[in-house]
């Protein structure tokens, strides 16, 4: 991670190689068209939206039921069960698991709950290695940098960067940077990877109540690769994956894909229910704030989240930002409001990485109001002392102008008071506004003032 | 059907001539508007920045002034989604709902309340329409790009109805612009970038005038295309709608 | 208190009242062809599709189009004299060095191209994975328009493992670039049988 830097910081240092910024946001605009070519190619688009929300909330409502009946229902196929209360908890479960049967090295396929929970390094202090096999979360994790995007893990790299590092840890030629080439080298070292590793790690996109089933969405094959062939099979998952009957799978996989990279459905959709003969199969159901998170009525349906990233693809801060910018294992703005739950402090920042602009809530397909959530936890993050007092300080003396007419009459008369308050000059020690733009004209007067002497006339 | 004039702080102080043009506009439909003097500010900055707290005293001020009124029109579609959505009082919330239901912004008080079908204005240039966000997904002052739902606009429905304009094109047809309040200060770089981005994209279509139902979004705009020396004109649309033809 | 039981407790108390599930009876698709929207859906996903007039064509097709000096592994007795039977009773990693796979999936859907296997069509569940190449064979009878119509078929099917596949594995996670192939197989084929 970068030290203590916020988003603002993070963000301008992004902004320092404009080409970049321009590329990395032309690649997630084409994305964003992707979604839309594909949303508007499925009839009753936004009905199915309207369906998966309804089918979340109803599961926010009865998840204590829920999550009961899965458990049960995991018994029943073979599974065991584990319940972790934080990452910590998690991470003691899994290495228990491990160590007890003498394992030393594990594949993992994407989940970003274990990224969260910092997984990877819990392990590795303990003797035991894992390696990502998503292509991207593999490259993220041998530059050991965290996933700056949930689907598309090292979207902000170049190939030619990806090039460099496979030539350091892979032995590739140098300068090789054709995708295609590069995927073949990752695929063939993957592959013994695969055949080598005794526990498979995965996440979970979907955990069924009615079956005690669940499923692993991804495009590469990589989570099958990892299940199928390994002896210990583990699944993390956060409690809100939870759906009720195996039916609404279809609600889920009609829009996953499409709001993710406008492809109709992923290519494996696999659904996990008994151990194979002779395999061990272990699913850790994880609270790690959830359980708080269901007391905030403002903020509890974020937990309806399936982890698509099209609010990233389609937030113009995010991508003229970058996704590494949130320092946070999610990032764009569903990363910005369930952050804020987990540590206000260290995330203060985010819920303010954002204009409101409110594309991320209509791309959302289980229409989570991101937006007004985002304006909902400023509030929050304000009243429990987490801003500058500075801030608060002018935000205190633009109040009392405000709400004075005369106060706020003088000072506009002494040189446009707005000029030296909202929004330019908040906080204002360089005047970040005139930076790269040219203030606003001050006219001769106001309207008000014009209005007093020409508006009885008019 | 008495109107009251609700001029944003920033459009009282920066831009007069979108506030007079307004006026000018409403008067020449034949709308009885009146300004109340005493008016300051929605109290949106303080809110966005997670202030809203503070806004309790902005907030009677602005039902005191507004009370008396059938309608509750403003130049400002940002102004007007803060009151609508946060407008409110525990002196007397009955006046601040009443209030929450009464304001318009210009444009869909034009299209929706005056129901206006035509314009004696003349406007001869061509010109990008800048969606502000907030008008267009807090207002729902046109379709949505991110929605699959049938296609509408109300800025675009009135300049059409102008002589003489034509309007331009964009790749990105409601992109924000990156002004977003407090966070044009806050996050100066992307902010930046965002705005000379949405600049780009009306240049290279052509526009000479960039407008929007908001000035906000265009006051940003206008300090990138100053800074730049570039020729593209902002400009309030209630500017072009009282365009007459004779100045033209 | 467990993690279990705390978490449990804590759940309770903070999920908010109960509101209903909604009704999801009503996705219908405008009537179509079933069988060519697949052929355009799978084509377009990077699939290949050749519509068979029998097992026989489907064998030939496959003697000209893939390597079968290689491995090749199948579940369909019908395919016996091209590959190999495979049996869920032996080693996953035996397979590592099958080159294409030969399945029957349960059902297709035609709004996304995917094909549903469960592990006895697949002999062993590695099977439409690990092979570098995989076939499907389709009966055009059990195509279904939506994913909806799909699970109403799938109903209550006891399972242990099942799977949509819709398509060859493939990333595009470097710059955006599509390849087939990452982990799983590089192509896959559907066989469309009337």
């Amino acid at each position: 991670m970068k030290g203590t830097q916020d988003h603002a910081a993070l963000a301008e240092a992004f902004n320092k190689d404009e080409d970049r910024v321009d590329w990395h946001d032309g690649a997630l605009w084409w994305i964003r068209q992707k979604r839309d070519r594909s949303a508007n190619q499925t009839p009753q688009w936004e009905e199915l939206r309207e369906a998966a929300s309804a089918i979340k909330s109803n599961v926010i409502s009865n998840l204590h039921d829920y999550l009961l009946q899965f458990e049960e229902n995991l018994k029943r196929n073979g599974v065991k069960v584990y319940w972790a209360a934080d990452a910590e908890e998690h991470n003691q479960i899994i290495y228990k698991i491990l160590s007890e049967k003498n394992i030393n090295q594990m594949v993992k396929s994407k989940s970003m709950l274990t990224e969260e929970c910092h997984l990877n390094e819990y392990l590795a202090e303990r003797g035991i290695d894992v390696i990502n096999s998503d292509l991207g979360e593999y490259i993220q994790q041998i530059d050991n940098e965290p996933p700056s995007h949930i689907v598309l893990p090292c979207i902000h790299k170049k190939k030619e960067e990806i090039g460099e590092l496979f030539h350091e840890h892979l032995g590739t030629e140098k300068g090789l940077s054709d995708p295609t080439l590069l995927t073949r080298v990752a695929r063939k070292h993957l592959r013994n990877v695969f055949m080598t590793r005794r526990a498979a790690l995965t996440g979970v996109n979907f955990a069924v109540a009615e079956t005690g089933e669940y499923v692993v969405c991804t495009n590469e094959g990589n989570a099958d690769m990892g299940a199928h062939l390994c002896e210990v099979q583990i699944a993390s998952m956060g409690l809100e994956k939870i759906v009720p009957e195996r039916k609404h799978l279809g609600v889920f996989l009609r829009l996953l894909a499409r709001s993710a990279i406008g492809q109709p459905i992923t290519i494996y959709s696999s659904h996990f229910r008994k151990p194979r003969p002779g395999q061990e199969m272990h699913l850790v159901l994880v609270d790690k704030g959830r359980s708080a998170l269901l007391a905030r009525p403002d903020f509890r349906d974020s937990l309806k989240c399936i982890k698509c990233g099209g609010c990233m693809n389609t937030c113009p801060v995010y991508r003229k930002s970058g996704g590494l910018s949130y320092h946070n294992t999610i990032s764009g703005p569903i990363g910005a409001i369930l952050a804020p739950n987990l540590d206000m402090k260290k995330h203060a920042d985010l819920p303010f990485a954002s204009t409101l602009c409110g594309s991320c809530s209509n791309v959302c397909p289980v229409k989570i109001p991101i937006h007004d959530q985002l304006y909902k936890w400023r509030q929050v993050i304000v009243k429990e002392g987490y801003s500058a007092s500075r801030k608060t300080f002018s935000m205190k003396a633009m109040a009392l102008t405000l709400s004075s007419p005369e106060i706020y009459k003088t000072a506009g008369k002494t040189g446009r008071w707005i000029l030296n308050h909202a929004p330019f000059a908040i906080n204002n020690k360089f005047n970040p506004w005139y930076k790269q733009r040219e203030m606003p004209d001050s006219p001769k007067q106001s309207f008000g003032e014009w209005y007093a002497k020409n508006g009885s006339k008019s | 059907m008495k109107i009251g004039l609700f001029i944003p702080c920033y459009v009282n102080q920066l831009y007069p001539n979108a506030a007079i043009a307004t006026l000018e506009l409403l008067q020449k439909l034949g709308a009885d508007v009146s300004y109340p003097s005493k008016q300051t500010c929605c109290g949106q900055p303080m809110a966005n920045s997670g202030y809203e707290h503070l806004t309790q005293s902005c907030n009677d001020l602005f039902i005191e002034n507004f009370s008396g009124f059938d309608y509750v029109v403003a130049p400002s579609a940002s102004c007007v989604l803060h009151i609508k959505d946060h407008l409110h009082s525990h002196a007397d919330e009955k006046a601040a709902a009443s209030i929450r239901g009464k304001i318009y912004e210009l444009v869909e008080f034009l299209t929706d309340v005056l129901k206006i079908e035509k314009l004696d204005a003349c406007f001869p240039h061509k010109v990008g329409l800048h969606q502000s966000c907030h008008g267009l997904r807090g207002l729902h002052l046109a379709q949505m790009s991110e929605l699959v739902a049938p296609d509408f606009s109300k800025p675009k429905q009135l300049l059409n109805m102008v002589q003489g304009l034509e309007l331009t094109e964009l790749d990105r047809v409601d992109e924000c612009c990156g002004f977003g309040g407090l966070f044009c200060i806050a996050e100066e770089a992307v902010s930046v970038k965002m705005g000379k981005d949405r600049i780009t994209d009306h240049t290279k279509h052509g526009a000479e005038y960039i407008t929007s139902p908001d000035l906000s979004c265009l006051m940003h705009m206008e300090g990138i295309l100053q800074r730049n020396n570039s020729k593209v004109k902002i400009i309030h649309i209630a500017e072009i709608l009282n365009c007459s033809s004779i100045k033209a | 208190m467990s993690s279990r039981d705390s978490i449990l407790a804590a759940v309770l108390k903070n999920q908010p009242p109960l509101t209903s599930l909604p009704d999801i009876s009503g996705f219908k698709v405008p009537e179509e062809d079933l069988v060519e929207k697949y052929k355009d859906t799978f084509s377009g996903i990077g699939g290949i599709v050749y519509s068979a007039a029998n097992m026989e064509a489907v064998k030939n097709h496959i003697r000209e189009n893939f390597d079968t000096g290689k491995r090749i592994v199948s579940t369909l007795p019908a395919l016996s004299d091209v590959a190999e039977f495979c049996s869920a009773s032996v080693e996953p990693h035996s397979f590592e060095d099958v080159e294409l796979a030969i399945i029957e999936a349960r059902l297709a859907v035609a709004e996304n191209g995917a094909v549903w296997l469960t592990e006895e069509v697949m002999g062993h569940r590695i099977i439409p994975y690990i092979s570098q190449h995989l076939a499907v064979v389709v009966d055009e009878s059990v195509i279904v328009s939506t994913m909806h119509e799909a699970y109403a078929k799938i109903a209550d099917e006891e399972y242990g493992f099942g799977g949509f596949i819709g398509g060859p594995s493939k990333t595009a996670d470097i710059e955006q670039a599509l390849v087939l192939g990452a982990h799983g197989p590089l192509s896959m084929t559907v066989y469309l049988i009337k």
